[in-house]
């Protein structure tokens, strides 16, 4: 095992910008890191592996499965589009999950703060409706859907660290209560008349709708959600609140220690994640819904917590981890109809992929061949 | 160690044939449809086989598959959201789908709409009374079953089997279509027995399986000895009937195998006459109405078969019932009084599919319960 030469042949083409490295260092880096990508791509091959033998088991064929897969979910130009649509909500309400858990805060709330922020943008748009110019209302709605996603996980934040309530229970405790709030408006005050059978807001109009990205079917959230996957791994990789926020993951009493604004790094760590599932509700709003209703509470919010895990909570890993789960689903209609096969086989899928990849996550730093001579002893 | 890198290469190329034979296989995989000359796409919202609304729907697709030159593909467990138009856009686009059914209410705006406006050469069918022909485009369309109508023969047939007198029936909403189905079910009783009263509990949304079966068990507990319902999924009311050891009328697909010994008839919807009604005009090459609704007199619903819960004369006035409702006998012989102040809130008798039935928002004398 520990002979293989892989990663020494692959950083002949590499050129690294900036200021010139001897080559050694460079390939040195790069069979380090090299351990990032062949253990999940491994790990997804197993679970393949172990959902072909599945299908086997169902008198299914593994070989169509892959085909219709690849077909449904990336082969052609209008599937691409689907995935890259299906996994839009599913990376903002993965950096949801992603950033508390920077600081060691596994935050379940999601799907709460995206359900209440399509709302809260939902409610502010019908007062609008003919007086305020598209742009100013966008802003605006987008401005209350952030504001009313932060203050509710930054609640749980809140909670977590003034009263040491654990933040899992008490934010999927408000995800139901934030899914109630909405019902109640929608049901009550805020319904629609026009509408007897399905309870929603009067539809926020044509002229407050955000069109697709040009050229494409997908629309603007997705490149948001790019957007802010970047930007959020610069704030937590790059900057002193970042460092600040990884010292309170890593150790809370030495974060204290240190005098570090625990509270505050907490809270406004829960607030930006509360931010993000706010924004993807207002885009289930404004660029699919048209209104609020039942329907924003679609499990975007729980699907992102599977992706943050596989992403390994880095922002950057997120969209082709959610793009990944895009194509699955995507894909998973095609399935379903040529091969006849319930809609729970795509579950399974995600279950097998799931539970292997958490059990690769004990295998990093255990394969030599990832560490060059010089480097193994000091581990 | 040896091993170990021996068995990583045999799956790298393991993978790697597996890939190959994947590509070779696209052309087969996109030609597979090309066979049948017409190809319908129909979306659920929720499992094929919940003993409820899907499954009606499910039913009839059998059915449709069984014509020459038809390919149905289906799909299930579709949510309310872009994911439902992708999955009509997939269809048309990866299947050529040329008739799209979509079985859920809140599929219609903005996604059937939509879908509807973008692919002017694909039939879109829905199935709720939405369709306005001012607004929305032509491809696409409504159809709908009045099941109140067997929900009265159901009535009918509770009404002679009942020793109590009491029919207990577990509502979602309070909503048009509901009502008019727990007053139907009252009507029905009072023809057959003019003492008959159905006890109603609103459960308040569509899918709550444990209010349901809480709402079975207080009606029991408060002498009821049939349980009717309309909610998304009946399974839980009907089987909590017959472990109480009392008697049973489905809704909207066939639930007679859950009650094997209470079970008395259902209220089922027929969609199989719309559909083998649009693939036949599709054949044809006419095209397709836009709006459809109706009940017996269309054959777009129809009873269970009775079950072991279903005395002698509760058949026979049932199968009679049928017949009338077939001869477009009208249920709503007014004048009628509403269960709060006794107010005529029916002041004449209505044909079955008036649309001033449409608008109920009131129970009948005769139900015990409030719509609030």
């Amino acid at each position: 095992m520990s002979d293989a030469p892989i990663a020494s042949g692959a950083s002949a083409g590499v050129v690294e910008i900036g200021r010139p490295r001897p080559a050694s260092e460079v390939a040195m880096r790069l069979r380090a890191n090299s351990e990032y990508v062949v253990i999940p791509v491994l790990a997804l091959a197993i679970a393949s592996g172990l959902f072909a033998l599945f299908l086997l088991a169902v008198g299914k064929s593994p070989i169509d499965f892959v085909a219709y897969v690849w077909r449904g979910g990336f082969g052609t130009a209008f599937s691409l589009q689907n995935t890259l649509q299906r996994s839009a909500p599913l990376i903002l309400t993965a950096l949801a999950v992603a950033i508390p858990a920077r600081i060691g805060l596994i935050m379940i709330g999601g799907e709460g703060a995206l359900v209440l922020g399509g709302f809260a943008a939902a409610a502010l748009a019908i007062p609008m409706i003919g007086r305020a110019p598209p742009l100013v209302a966008l802003g605006l709605m987008s401005a209350a859907a952030i504001a009313v996603g932060a203050l509710w996980v930054g609640l749980a934040g809140f909670l977590r660290y003034a009263r040491g309530v654990n933040e899992t229970i008490s934010s999927l405790l408000l995800t139901y209560i934030g899914i109630a709030i909405m019902n109640f408006f929608v049901e009550g005050p805020l319904r629609d008349l026009s509408n007897p059978n399905k309870p929603s807001t009067k539809p926020i109009g044509d002229a407050y709708m955000v069109g697709k990205i040009p050229g494409t079917e997908v629309h603007w959230g997705f490149a948001v959600g790019l957007g802010l996957c970047v930007a959020l791994y610069f704030l937590m990789a790059r900057t002193t609140f970042g460092f600040a926020a990884r010292v309170t993951g890593g150790n809370y009493r030495a974060a204290l220690a240190q005098g570090l604004p625990v509270g505050r790094i907490i809270v406004a760590c829960s607030a930006i994640a509360g931010g993000c599932a706010g924004l993807a509700g207002f885009f289930e709003v404004v660029a699919i819904q048209g209104r609020a209703n039942a329907s924003l509470a679609a499990g975007y919010g729980f699907t992102g917590i599977l992706v943050s895990f596989l992403a390994r909570h880095n922002p950057l890993v997120i969209p082709p981890v959610a793009i990944l789960f895009g194509g699955i689903v995507a894909s998973g209609g095609l399935i379903q109809r040529r091969m006849d096969l319930p809609d729970a086989t795509v579950l399974v899928l995600q279950g097998f992929i799931f539970v292997v990849l958490l059990t690769s996550e004990t295998l990093y730093g255990r394969f030599a061949i990832f560490r060059p001579a010089g480097e193994r002893d000091r581990r | 160690m040896n091993a170990a890198a021996v068995s990583r290469r045999t799956l790298l190329k393991t993978a790697a044939l597996g890939a190959a034979g994947a590509a070779l296989n696209f052309g087969a995989a996109s030609r597979a449809l090309a066979a049948g000359d017409l190809t319908i796409g129909i979306v659920y919202v929720g499992a094929r086989d919940d003993f409820g609304w899907n499954q009606a729907h499910a039913v009839a697709v059998k059915a449709l598959k069984e014509l020459p030159n038809v390919k149905v593909v289906e799909e299930e467990n579709v949510p309310e959201t872009d994911a439902v138009s992708k999955s009509m856009e997939s269809m048309i686009n990866l299947d050529g789908a040329g008739l799209i059914l979509a079985t859920s209410f809140g599929y219609y705006t903005p996604f059937v709409v939509d879908l509807a406006k973008k692919y002017p050469d694909t039939q879109f069918r829905h199935a709720a009374p939405l369709w306005n022909k001012d607004k929305d485009p032509k491809n696409a369309g409504s159809y709908f079953g009045y099941l109140n109508q067997a929900h009265y023969v159901n009535g009918v047939a509770a009404g002679l089997s009942t020793k109590s007198n009491k029919i207990g029936f577990i509502a979602a909403k309070p909503i048009a279509s509901v009502l008019s189905n727990i007053n139907s079910v009252l009507l029905g009783a009072r023809s057959a027995n003019p003492n008959a009263t159905v006890q109603v509990i609103f459960t308040g949304d569509w899918s709550l399986p444990v209010r349901e079966a809480e709402a079975a068990n207080a009606l029991v507990d408060a002498g009821c000895d049939v349980i009717t319902c309309h909610v998304d999924g009946p399974k839980v009311a009907i089987e909590m009937a017959e472990k109480r050891g009392v008697m049973s009328c489905g809704h909207n697909a066939s639930q007679a195998p859950l009650a094997p010994k209470g079970f008395i008839t259902g209220a089922e919807y027929k969609w199989e006459t719309i559909y083998k009604g649009y693939a036949t005009d599709l054949a044809e090459g006419k095209s397709l109405p836009n709006f459809l609704a109706g009940g017996y007199e269309h054959d777009y619903v129809r009873n269970t078969p009775f079950g072991a819960g279903a005395t002698e004369p509760a058949q026979k006035a049932a199968l009679a019932a049928i017949d009338g409702l077939r001869a477009k006998k009208p249920i709503y012989v007014g004048p009628l009084k509403d269960n709060k102040a006794g107010k005529v809130v029916i002041d004449k008798t209505y044909d079955n599919l008036d649309p001033f039935l449409d608008k109920m928002d009131y129970l009948l004398e005769g139900v015990v319960g409030s719509t609030t």
